[in-house]
């Protein structure tokens, strides 16, 4: 093992390492996290983190207000003004079909959110499931942490790719693509954190109690093991973000003519000379939000996991 | 020593197996019949028998299960249905470009992240530091091919001092190749160097603390020997974890980039593969990558036994 405080387990996080490495995720284990209230005031005093929220909020709002921040038809087309540059009629100019590209970029963000959330929620799901009964049940471990070290053997963005080859090109697959390249990510975490957790006092009174296997499991180790897979889940979301850009840039993630940043940003390739603001606008968008989110994930992690201070970002899976 | 050697060697088997199922399903998660599935449209109906055959697909699924492992074993990947050929040779021919950007970038990922990281250590909680760690959230909130398409448009567009896209095959001449994959490498490599800056400086930060950091500077020793002798050793180790993830992340991004930079290699060859559904060569380029990704961190895993004699894996 490597010596010391060194240890690569603090890296295992988010880390796609494959196979079994020696120092395994037990390290990063639950750590006791403030009270609500203290937390909340903890997080506001780290002026990034406020930073990082406050960009998180605004692509939400402008998520959800979609519609009424863009009044024209994101998929309207109108041929005499193709490839327009900016003007106070479209003022971030319109793409090859006479589309406007603020709209695009706004009901992009919609999609982004939508995204993002639902591969969070899904690899929670699976993530938390997974990891529960593999750090729980010793007999279960090998043989489900095995399955999930051969599906982090796949680079993420690869295994999306295959996937949607297989499923064809809609939103549902790509949230359904991305979700499963991070349940075993997730499920890492979980476990790591199950293993500390199991062993505490507390649940070993609430066995000697007589407490059923899904009672302990549910009311005492999974409220323990929380904060790291709530940091994970903000960079998960940042990833998925990129993912879903990545995926439609490439032409096999969301179908074309729905709004979306990396099917805006596929197009722009074609009319770079052109047409730079095809690339520039939605390419800002999609860099504020995922800043947004490593800096409010950043400040997360530093308040509920101290251990992996400084370490990892997100947005290095496209 | 040696058990661990085996052990760590022997731990590849199961994921491998897991690896080549994935790849198993993939083809039955496609809609339609597996074997028209790899056959290609353009199959006759005397294909899809015969292939129907050779693939035991009229057997179990566990059974086709297990001639899918033997085939592998045999490094039979399958046939490209739009390229003619074996899906091994495809992927050898694409593989010159996909080599070349993926080992530039790493280069660049540690001659950028590892100064950088050690830099922002050494003068921790100054303004170089900040600015450092400030440009590296920045370079991990930038997608890969958006600072491509940005390099595109200012480097070959408005500039004019680079090739907007394409690549110089390394037969055409040593200067000229890496001119073709300067931007591509840039964009790869400057994105993951914000990673590997970040885990050196906090590993770096980690050492700095330690005890014999604290009697090295009592004996008198320079910051520089300190920093740069004593600490660098032992700070390097979980960096070079991130190097064996970042290499990875680089075949991942090199998939995207390619596309960016119109290069012909096996990122392209799998899109394109893609969009034809050209199963076999998805399967295999999916699969291969897989295996090198896991050698990769075999290697890493070995490294550290050359690297940190504290390291004795026991048990």
């Amino acid at each position: 093992m490597p010596g010391g405080n060194l240890s690569p387990s603090a890296l295992v996080a988010e880390s796609s390492v494959a196979a079994s490495r020696p120092a395994a995720t037990a390290g990063s284990g639950a750590m006791p996290s403030p009270a609500g209230g203290a937390a909340l005031r903890a997080l506001l005093r780290r002026r990034t983190a406020v930073l990082g929220a406050l960009i998180v909020a605004v692509n939400l709002v402008v998520a959800v207000a979609a519609p009424a921040l863009a009044r024209r038809d994101p998929q309207h087309l109108d041929v005499r003004v193709r490839l327009a540059a900016p003007t106070t009629t479209h003022w971030m100019g319109t793409d090859h079909f006479g589309r406007d590209v603020w709209s695009r970029v706004v009901h992009g963000a919609r999609l982004s959110m939508i995204v993002g959330a639902s591969v969070v929620g899904l690899s929670f799901v699976g993530g938390l499931l997974f990891g529960l009964i593999a750090g729980y049940y010793r007999r279960l471990d090998n043989p489900l942490m095995r399955i999930m070290d051969g599906l982090m053997a796949f680079p993420g963005i690869i295994l999306a790719i295959a996937l949607m080859a297989s499923l064809g090109p809609s939103v549902l697959n790509v949230i359904f693509a991305l979700g499963i390249v991070y349940v075993p990510r997730v499920a890492r975490i979980v476990r790591g954190s199950v293993l500390v957790v199991r062993e505490s006092p507390y649940v070993e009174a609430a066995r000697a109690l007589g407490g059923l296997d899904l009672r302990i499991l549910g009311r005492h180790v999974l409220p323990n093991c929380l904060s790291p897979v709530i940091v994970q889940g903000t960079f998960i979301f940042a990833a998925a973000v990129l993912g879903e850009a990545a995926l439609s840039f490439l032409g096999v993630g969301v179908p074309p003519q729905i709004p979306s940043w990396g099917n805006v940003l596929a197009e722009g390739r074609l009319y770079l000379q052109q047409a730079p603001w095809l690339t520039l606008f939605p390419g800002a968008a999609i860099m504020a939000g995922i800043l947004g989110l490593n800096l409010f994930g950043d400040g997360l992690r530093d308040l509920l996991d101290p251990k992996l201070r400084g370490v990892h970002g997100a947005g290095r899976e496209a | 020593m040696k058990t661990y050697l085996l052990r760590r060697a022997l731990a590849i088997i199961p994921v491998m197996l897991v690896v080549a199922t994935v790849s198993f399903v993939l083809i039955r998660l496609a809609p339609g019949d597996p074997a028209s599935v790899l056959a290609g449209p353009d199959a006759t109906t005397e294909d899809l028998a015969q292939l129907r055959t050779a693939l035991g697909m009229d057997q179990p699924l566990p059974v086709q299960l297990v001639k899918w492992y033997a085939r592998l074993a045999q490094g039979d990947l399958g046939q490209s249905i739009f390229l003619r050929r074996p899906v091994l040779q495809a992927v050898l021919e694409r593989l010159e470009p996909t080599l070349l950007l993926t080992l530039w970038g790493t280069l660049l990922a540690i001659l950028i992240g590892v100064p950088a990281g050690i830099v922002s250590a050494r003068y921790h909680n100054t303004a170089v530091d900040q600015s450092f760690m400030a440009l590296a959230l920045f370079g991990l909130s930038i997608p890969n091919f958006l600072l491509g398409l940005v390099m595109i448009l200012v480097f070959g567009v408005w500039l004019g001092w680079l090739p907007v896209s394409g690549y110089v095959p390394l037969d055409e001449g040593v200067w000229l190749n890496a001119r073709s994959l300067l931007m591509p490498a840039v964009s790869l490599g400057l994105v993951q160097s914000a990673l590997v800056a970040r885990i050196t400086r906090s590993s770096m930060l980690d050492v700095l603390r330690e005890q014999y950091i604290l009697s090295g500077r009592a004996k008198g020793l320079s910051e520089r020997a300190v920093v740069y002798k004593h600490a660098l050793k032992n700070a390097i180790i979980p960096t070079l974890t991130v190097i064996g993830i970042t290499v990875a992340l680089l075949i991942g991004g090199a998939v995207v980039i390619e596309t960016v930079f119109n290069i012909p290699g096996v990122g392209r060859l799998i899109i394109s593969a893609v969009l034809r559904r050209d199963y076999p060569v998805v399967q295999g380029v999916v699969l291969l990558i897989a295996v090198t990704y896991t050698v990769i961190n075999l290697l890493v895993d070995l490294a550290y036994l050359l690297i940190d004699p504290r390291i004795r894996y026991t048990g």
